[in-house]
C-alpha cells in the first residue's frame, strides 16, 4: 500500500474493531467515519444508531450532524428522542458506544464540557450531549481521537463521561455494570486497558510510528504492552472506501447553499 | 383549540417577558422563523429550554433576550462551539446568563415527565458524571423494589413550546414525519404551544395513519411559514443548509459581524423571507 495519513490510519484501525454483529451508538466526527467505513467494507450488517433516533442507518455520505436527513432516509426505523434514550440506550440494546474526546485521561474518562473551572471556565466546550449515559449504558465503549498533549492529559478538568474513574474496580464501586472503555484508537496507536489497573496501554503502533512519538504527544507517562504489535497498514479497499466516502461527503456539504 | 394566526400575533399573544420557553426540533424542524420573531419583538429575561441550543439560542443569547439556558449540548452540530453563548458565559456579553446543564438522556426524560404530568423524571443516568456535582437539580432516588440508586431531575413544564412541523390540517391537527425528536413531548409538557408549518392542507386523508402527532386541541396557535425551519430542514420539503451552519461559525465569532448580520437578516425582515431561503435546497 502506498501513502496514507495518520488520520486515515486512525479511522481505518477504528473501523476494523467493529463487526457485522455490533449495534453501535455513533458519535459525530471521527467515530462516524470509522463506523461507516466498517459498514462499507468488512461489516455490512452492522447496526449504526445515531442519537437523533435513527436506527440501522446506511448513509451514502457522512452526516454533518447527528440528525441529517440522510440518516432517517436510510434507517430501518426512526424513533423519538426519549424512546432512543430510554428503550434503546438505557434498555441495554447497544453493544458499542463510539465516542470522541476533547480531553481524555489514562483511565478513559472524557471531558467535553469545560477547560478550567466549571463556574468560571477558560473555555466553554459544547458539553456532554448523550455521552454521560452512552459511557455507562452501552456494553462497552470505544474512543477515538488524535494524540496531543492538550488532549491526552494527566488530569481532566471535568468528568463529562465516566470511564474507569481512578482505575481498578471504580466502575463496579459506583454500581455500573457495563465494561466501559475497552479500546482507544489514536492516529499513532491502538490502546487497551490493563486488565487490573484499567490504565490504557499501547498494544499496537501504526506503521512507522516510534515509542517516542507516542510519548511526546501524550500528557501522561505511556505504558506499553510487553509485546507491542505493528498495526497492519490500510488495504487498498479500506483506503479507497474511506477516501471515496470523504469525497462524496465534501461534495454534498460544500455544494449546497440557500438563497 | 388551535387558532390560525400570523407569526407576529402568535408570538405577541403567547410569549411574555420572563417566560420559560422551549423551542424544540432535534436537528430536524428547528423553529428558526419563530425564534426570529421573538427577537424582533424584543422579549426579555427568558429562560430557554432546549436539548441542543444551536444557532437559534446563540442568536437569542447574543441579542440579550435570555436570562437562563437549560440545555444538554451547547454546540453547533457537526461544526463546533456556540460562540455567542460562550461569550455570554465567559465574558458576560451582552449580558451574563445562568446555565443549567444536563445530559441528553435527562432532558428527554424531563420533557417526557412533563408531558406525563409527573413532577420529576427517573432514569439510570449520570453515573460517575461531573454534572451532578455542579447542577443542584440533579438528585437521586432509590428504587423501592430493587434498591437501585437512580437519577432524578425535575420535569420540564415550559410556559410555551414552539415547534415547526410539515403540515397542519384546516382544523389544526399537526403532522410530523422523519426525525420526530422531542417535539410531541415538549408541546404536551407546555401550557401553550405555537406550531409553524410548511403547509396547510384540507385534511390528512390518505396519509399514513400514524403521522399526525398532535390533535388540534393540544395546540394553541398554528402559523403558516414555508421554509420556517431554515437552515435546519423539513423532511420531504428541503434539505439541511449545512453551508449556513458552517458560515454561522464565522458570523458568530465576531460581535460586530454578528450584530450586523442580525440587523440585516432578522430585524429588518419578516417571516416571509424564509420561503426564498430554502429555494434550491
Amino acid at each position: 500500500m502506498n501513502g496514507f495519513t495518520p488520520n486515515e490510519m486512525m479511522t481505518i484501525a477504528a473501523a476494523r474493531a467493529l463487526s457485522s454483529e455490533d449495534v453501535c451508538f455513533v458519535g459525530i466526527g471521527a467515530p462516524s467515519a470509522a463506523c461507516n467505513v466498517a459498514r462499507l467494507t468488512h461489516a455490512p450488517d452492522i447496526t449504526l444508531i445515531y442519537e437523533s433516533g435513527t436506527i440501522g442507518t446506511a448513509p451514502e455520505v457522512l452526516p454533518l450532524s447527528i440528525g441529517d436527513g440522510v440518516l432517517c432516509e436510510t434507517a430501518v426505523s426512526t424513533v423519538s428522542v426519549p424512546e432512543m434514550f430510554r428503550y434503546w440506550l438505557q434498555g441495554g440494546r447497544i453493544s458499542i458506544g463510539f465516542l470522541g474526546a476533547a480531553q481524555l485521561d489514562r483511565f478513559g474518562n472524557i471531558n467535553t464540557t469545560v477547560i478550567g473551572d466549571y463556574q468560571h471556565p477558560k473555555v466553554r466546550l459544547p458539553g456532554g450531549g448523550g455521552a454521560p449515559e452512552i459511557a455507562t449504558s452501552c456494553k462497552e465503549v470505544y474512543i477515538t481521537m488524535k494524540q496531543s498533549t492538550r488532549g491526552m492529559v494527566e488530569k481532566i478538568d471535568f468528568y463529562t463521561s465516566f470511564g474507569h474513574g481512578e482505575g481498578g474496580d471504580h466502575r463496579e464501586r459506583l454500581g455500573i455494570t457495563t465494561k466501559g472503555p475497552t479500546l482507544l484508537i489514536t492516529d499513532l496507536a491502538v490502546w487497551k486497558p490493563d486488565p487490573e489497573t484499567k490504565e490504557f496501554t499501547v498494544v499496537s503502533m501504526h506503521p512507522g510510528v516510534t515509542r517516542e512519538q507516542v510519548q511526546e504527544t501524550c500528557g501522561w507517562k505511556v505504558r506499553f504492552a510487553d509485546d507491542v504489535e505493528e498495526t497492519p497498514p490500510p488495504t487498498e479497499l479500506e483506503l479507497t472506501t474511506l477516501r471515496e466516502l470523504q469525497a462524496r461527503t465534501e461534495k454534498a456539504h460544500g455544494g449546497k447553499k440557500g438563497a | 383549540m388551535a387558532k390560525f394566526q400570523s407569526l407576529q400575533e402568535a408570538v405577541a399573544e403567547n410569549l411574555r417577558d420572563g417566560d420559560t420557553v422551549a423551542f424544540e426540533g432535534f436537528t430536524h424542524l428547528i423553529p428558526h422563523a419563530a425564534a426570529h420573531e421573538v427577537i424582533r419583538q424584543e422579549r426579555k429575561d427568558l429562560t430557554l429550554i432546549r436539548m441542543t441550543p444551536d444557532i437559534i439560542y446563540d442568536q437569542m443569547v447574543g441579542m440579550g433576550l435570555v436570562k437562563k439556558v437549560i440545555f444538554s449540548y451547547a454546540g453547533n452540530p457537526g461544526v463546533g462551539l456556540l460562540r455567542r453563548m460562550r461569550d455570554a458565559i465567559e465574558n458576560g456579553w451582552p449580558r451574563s446568563i445562568e446555565t443549567e446543564e444536563h445530559s441528553h438522556a435527562a432532558m428527554a426524560n424531563a420533557y417526557e415527565a412533563g408531558a406525563a404530568g409527573l413532577p420529576c423524571a427517573v432514569f439510570r443516568g449520570y453515573l460517575g458524571a461531573g454534572l451532578k456535582e455542579v447542577n443542584p437539580s440533579i438528585k437521586s432516588v432509590t428504587c423501592p423494589f430493587t434498591g437501585e440508586q437512580l437519577a432524578a431531575v425535575p420535569a420540564h413544564r415550559p410556559d410555551v413550546a414552539f415547534i415547526h412541523a410539515q403540515k397542519a390540517s384546516r382544523r389544526g391537527d399537526i403532522l410530523i414525519e422523519g426525525i420526530v425528536g422531542v417535539q410531541k413531548e415538549a408541546v404536551l409538557a407546555a401550557k401553550r404551544a405555537v406550531v409553524t408549518v410548511e403547509e396547510i392542507v384540507e385534511d390528512f386523508d390518505g396519509m399514513h395513519p400514524n403521522l399526525c402527532i398532535l390533535p388540534h386541541w393540544t395546540v394553541t396557535s398554528v402559523v403558516h411559514v414555508p421554509g420556517g425551519a431554515h437552515p435546519s430542514y423539513a423532511h420531504g420539503y428541503y434539505d439541511r443548509d449545512n453551508a449556513a451552519y458552517l458560515e454561522w461559525d464565522k458570523i458568530s465569532a465576531d460581535r460586530d459581524l454578528f450584530t450586523q448580520w442580525m440587523n440585516e437578516n432578522v430585524l429588518a425582515v419578516g417571516p416571509e423571507v424564509f420561503a426564498a431561503r430554502v429555494q434550491g435546497l
